[in-house]
């Protein structure tokens, strides 16, 4: 597993003027990496610039003669007609999309299409035994018979590396490993790749997390547009987050939040006494007596551990499209709703942005047109008929105001960046024009640029004196967006701060703390 | 290649089917000496398959969504008989037997819809119950007798359009219709490609418009003269004219309105659409119910050919629409389908089945060369998309020596909609 090559810094990877066409796209246009064993490389770059691209077709996700250019990898050009070539030599992706079975257990997908076997049965025996010191080497403490479902997703992408691993890794390839998880599994997810690097397991990482990519990564290419712009060097070149965004958007960001100043009304959205019962498990809650309000033209952050509630919370709220709904009011405008289904809510004004872009928020056999406009037929139909020329009209305006990514929006959602598909879903409830927007990890997968642009929009519909709940795991970004910030712990509300005086700390203590505050 | 896609508006799938529906009618003409596009012989193909065609209708949507309905020819059966008898023992009107007819359909489809959406029994199981319940009713109230329907009646399955008007020569309706077809077609073209320009949308160049009208204005003239120069006494058949009535309605339903693409979206992705605000529940019900409807409506046709009700009426029906739904290019996963594909693919059915019978080739070999067919088919679409080669038309345009760009961006895509699906 260790490098082969003796003199100083060998390359273990040369992709050489790699270009990649898709109809009406130039993904990739003369794009070139040179990656040395046993570092790790980082690839940046704004959404559908073409870095997981670049990674499929490293991989032979896009077999050799579908692209141009040469990939050179230990010395050799290889020509990989599909990922189980580019495995056999040692290369394996784990892919933006985790790709495990959710219903088989954790032992029977680190050993899928790998099975141990002795005279065609397959070996259980070996299978437990090698699968422990997998779990063992990548630092999860779970039984290997635990069903994959059953796991958060942090374990789940160190179950993708225990695979990875079974398969004799020499060059492992992680796009947005840490986009689904919180602090405390992204930074497990790192170590680990500092101890495989000690192990002289070479890695590229793809992510928008620029503040880890300073911490681990020793080069990085940045890409732009389809192109190869420049590799720096961590160490010699001091290379620190502005200067990685200047690579990737061509200029310096002066900041990450736009300047706000809030005006903040009256009362708009208020949720009492709100519990909400596992949809399966009998006595167990997943709100407990909840209470919590919004104000006309206010941002409000919902801080919490992953798997503390908040999305359980937000979709109980959203037409009871969560959980087994038990008691609680809730009111707009001081009058009380009846919010009994999900058109219900978007009736009376409610927009529900979902984490799951890809399981809950798209369908992936649409265009980006149907998409925009799926959560609002009624508005561009008449006598329920869809009228497609406002529909284009209307897809086409938020291409424009959101900056998708895209040749047209006749373009299937499948085939956008991830980024981009999350621009669309954002689309999609703005055409709901709701009072109430709930967004759930509204920035995940996105890069720095598109990220303040969105937090321009949230608080662009926060001026027009609508209420804005923001959910997520990143509290940087709570705390540079949120006026008013709830704590949630174990499915309770453990507590608000105000701007003034939030801070990582002080979220971080109510966020972990069942302590109650009246 | 590029500007034969543009010809159909880019949907090469559709063009494909199209293009082998073509082929095939070519083929038996030349080798049934010309037997195959004779008045006589097109006009039975319509009237021996409207009803197959019409369940194709319903079956696609109920595909589409997600599900799959296998009692189609019971409730057919179930329907025809009851019809049979209440014109026979109640002495009721033919048309007040239709109305109930369709009413018993609503009916019984609102019966399987409940379990299927409200239940939540996955509707392979209730319809599978359906089709040996229904079977069963049929031949319980109708004692497994054939019981037969009055003349007014037989003229929904075997009716002829009315002569009328100046003496042309031609049937007059008939050639109305047809001319009135071409109108339409004339003008939802030029009005959408004027739409399409002001929206700043891509058009194609004009010639490809034009060539378009002129093939399918050229195809629908030539069925039209076919239609309105057979024997005397016969025209358009009252089934085609019923079928062509549902196609227009069914394929402006399921591709412009807000309940079509509900049922697109619970198909393609159940989740996501009920966070959107579609009911899913509703829609099921809807598709499942509608079908029964349509089944009731196809077997009073089939009654109404036959002459009366039977006891076997309808047997393997289900399999039929199946067949034509997925050769007209829709997903077993749902999501995927449409009305006209299905439409196309109920018709290559039939030519084959109208052909292999003029060449003489026995009922044995004809559903073994049908089975071949659609394993073929669709394995041709499968295997164009993971080849990332662009359907049946790019195959023939590479043997005619062309080059056939390659599309990757198909391959993976499905990939990855197929792992992510996992
Ligand atoms: N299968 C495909 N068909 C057509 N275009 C595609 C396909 N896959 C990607 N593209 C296009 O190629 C470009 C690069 O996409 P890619 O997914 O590599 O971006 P990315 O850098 O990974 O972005 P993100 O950070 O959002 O994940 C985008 O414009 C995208 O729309
Ligand atoms: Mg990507």
């Amino acid at each position: 597993m260790t490098s082969l090559n003796t003199h100083s810094d060998p390359l273990i990877l040369e992709m050489r003027s790699i270009t990649k066409e898709f109809p009406g796209v130039k993904a990739l246009a003369d794009v070139s990496l040179r990656v040395k064993a046993g570092e790790i490389h980082a690839i940046c770059g704004e959404n559908g610039a073409g870095k997981s691209t670049l990674m499929k077709v490293l991989s032979g996700v896009y077999p050799y003669g579908t692209y141009t250019g040469d990939i050179v990898y230990q010395n050799e050009v290889q020509e990989f007609k599909d990922i189980r070539a580019s495995e056999h030599a040692g290369i394996v992706i784990i892919h933006q999309e985790l790709a495990l079975i959710p219903e088989l257990s954790i032992m029977e997908n680190i050993f899928l299409g790998n099975e141990p076997t002795k005279r065609g049965v397959i070996n259980w025996a070996e299978a437990r035994t090698r699968s422990t010191e997998l779990l063992a080497r990548v630092g999860l403490r779970e039984d290997p018979d635990t069903p994959i479902k059953e796991i958060g997703v942090g374990k789940q992408q160190l179950v993708e590396i225990a695979k990875a691993l079974n398969k004799s890794v020499k060059l492992l390839i992680l796009d947005e490993p840490t986009a689904a998880l919180n602090e405390s599994d992204s930074q497990h997810l790192l170590d680990l790749m500092l101890g495989l690097k000690g192990r002289g397991i070479t890695s590229i990482i793809i992510s928008h997390k620029l503040n880890e990519i300073e911490q681990i990564a020793d080069e990085i290419t940045i890409i732009r547009d389809g192109k190869s712009i420049e590799t720096l060097n961590v160490k010699a070149d001091g290379v620190d987050e502005d200067r990685i965004i200047k690579g990737m958007v061509g200029r310096t960001l002066e900041s990450r939040f736009p300047d706000h100043e809030p005006k903040i009304g009256e009362v708009l959205f208020e949720v009492k006494n709100w519990n909400v019962g596992h949809p399966q498990i009998q006595d167990r809650l997943v709100c407990k007596n909840s209470n919590f309000f919004v104000r006309r033209g206010e941002i409000v952050g919902f801080a919490g551990l992953m798997g503390a509630g908040r999305t359980e919370l937000a979709r109980s709220v959203f037409g009871r499209s969560y959980g087994r709904f038990i008691s609680g009011h809730v009111y707009k405008d001081g009058k009380e709703l009846q919010l009994r289904s999900v058109r219900q809510a978007i009736d009376a004004g409610l927009g529900y942005v979902t984490e799951d872009r890809k399981s809950l928020g798209l369908n992936l056999l649409d265009d980006i047109k149907a998409t925009t406009v799926s959560a609002n037929l009624r508005k561009i139909s008449k006598n329920f008929v869809v009228d497609a020329n406002k529909e284009y009209a209307v897809a086409e305006e938020y291409r424009k105001s959101l900056r998708t990514k895209t040749p047209s929006v006749e373009e299937g959602v499948a085939k956008l960046s991830g980024g981009n598909q999350q621009k669309v879903v954002l689309a999609k409830w703005m055409f709901t024009d709701p009072d109430v927007l709930i967004l759930d990890e509204p920035t995940r997968g996105i890069d720095v640029g598109a990220k303040y642009e969105i937090y321009g929009i949230i608080q662009k519909l926060a001026n027009e004196g609508k209420a804005v709940i923001v959910i997520s795991s990143e509290l940087p970004e709570l705390l540079g967006l949120s006026d008013r910030i709830y704590t949630i712990f174990e499915g309770a509300i453990t507590g608000v701060l105000n701007k003034d005086e939030a801070s990582q700390e002080s979220l971080m203590k109510l966020m972990t703390s069942a302590r109650k505050t009246a | 290649m590029n500007a034969l896609k543009k010809l159909f508006g880019g949907n090469t799938r559709q063009f494909g089917m199209i293009f082998a529906l073509v082929a095939l009618i070519v083929f038996f003409e030349i080798f049934t000496e010309g037997r195959t596009l004779t008045s006589g012989n097109v006009i039975n193909l319509f009237n021996g398959n409207s009803y197959i065609l019409i369940l194709a209708i319903g079956m696609v949507l109920v595909i589409i969504a997600g599900h799959i309905d296998l009692s189609v020819g019971s409730v057919a059966a179930f329907v025809g008989v009851c019809v049979s008898l209440f014109i026979r023992d109640w002495g009721l009107p033919w048309y007040i037997g239709v109305l109930m007819g369709l009413g018993l359909g609503v009916l019984i489809g609102a019966w399987q819809g409940f379990w299927v959406a409200y239940v939540g029994i996955p509707a392979f199981i209730v319809t599978l119950s359906g089709m040996l319940i229904f079977r069963g009713a049929n031949q319980f109230v109708g004692k497994s007798n054939t019981i037969p329907v009055p003349a007014d009646f037989q003229y929904i399955g075997s009716g002829y359009l009315a002569e009328f008007g100046p003496k042309t020569g031609y049937n007059n309706p008939t050639m109305l219709i047809g001319l009135l077809a071409v109108a339409f077609v004339i003008f939802s073209e030029i009005r959408s490609r004027r739409n399409a320009k002001k929206l700043g949308a891509e058009v194609p160049e004009a010639w490809v418009m034009v060539l378009k009208l002129v093939l399918v204005c050229g195809a629908i003239l030539y069925a039209t003269y076919l239609f309105a120069t057979g024997r005397p006494g016969t025209s358009f058949p009252v089934p085609g004219l019923i079928l062509a009535v549902l196609i227009i309605v069914y394929g402006f339903i399921s591709s412009k309105t807000v309940i079509g693409r509900h049922i697109y979206a619970v198909g393609g992705n159940r989740h996501a659409a009920e966070l959107s605000g579609v009911q899913s529940k509703k829609v099921n019900f809807l598709v499942m119910m509608n079908m029964s409807f349509l089944a009731g409506l196809a077997g009073m046709i089939f009654v109404g050919r036959s002459t009366a009700s039977g006891p076997f009426d309808g047997v393997g029906w289900e399999l039929d629409a199946i067949a034509a739904v997925f050769i007209g290019g829709a997903a077993v996963t749902g999501g995927v389908g449409t009305v006209i594909g299905s439409i196309i693919g109920g018709l290559v059915m039939a030519v084959l089945n109208n052909g292999l019978q003029l060449l003489g080739v026995g009922a044995d070999l004809t559903q073994i060369i049908k089975g071949l067919v659609l394993l073929i088919a669709v394995a041709f679409d499968v295997y164009n998309k993971t080849q990332g080669k662009k359907s049946i038309v790019g195959m023939l345009m590479k043997n005619f020596g062309r080059s056939s760009e390659i599309k990757a961006d198909e391959t993976t895509q499905t990939k990855e909609v197929i792992s992510r699906g996992i």
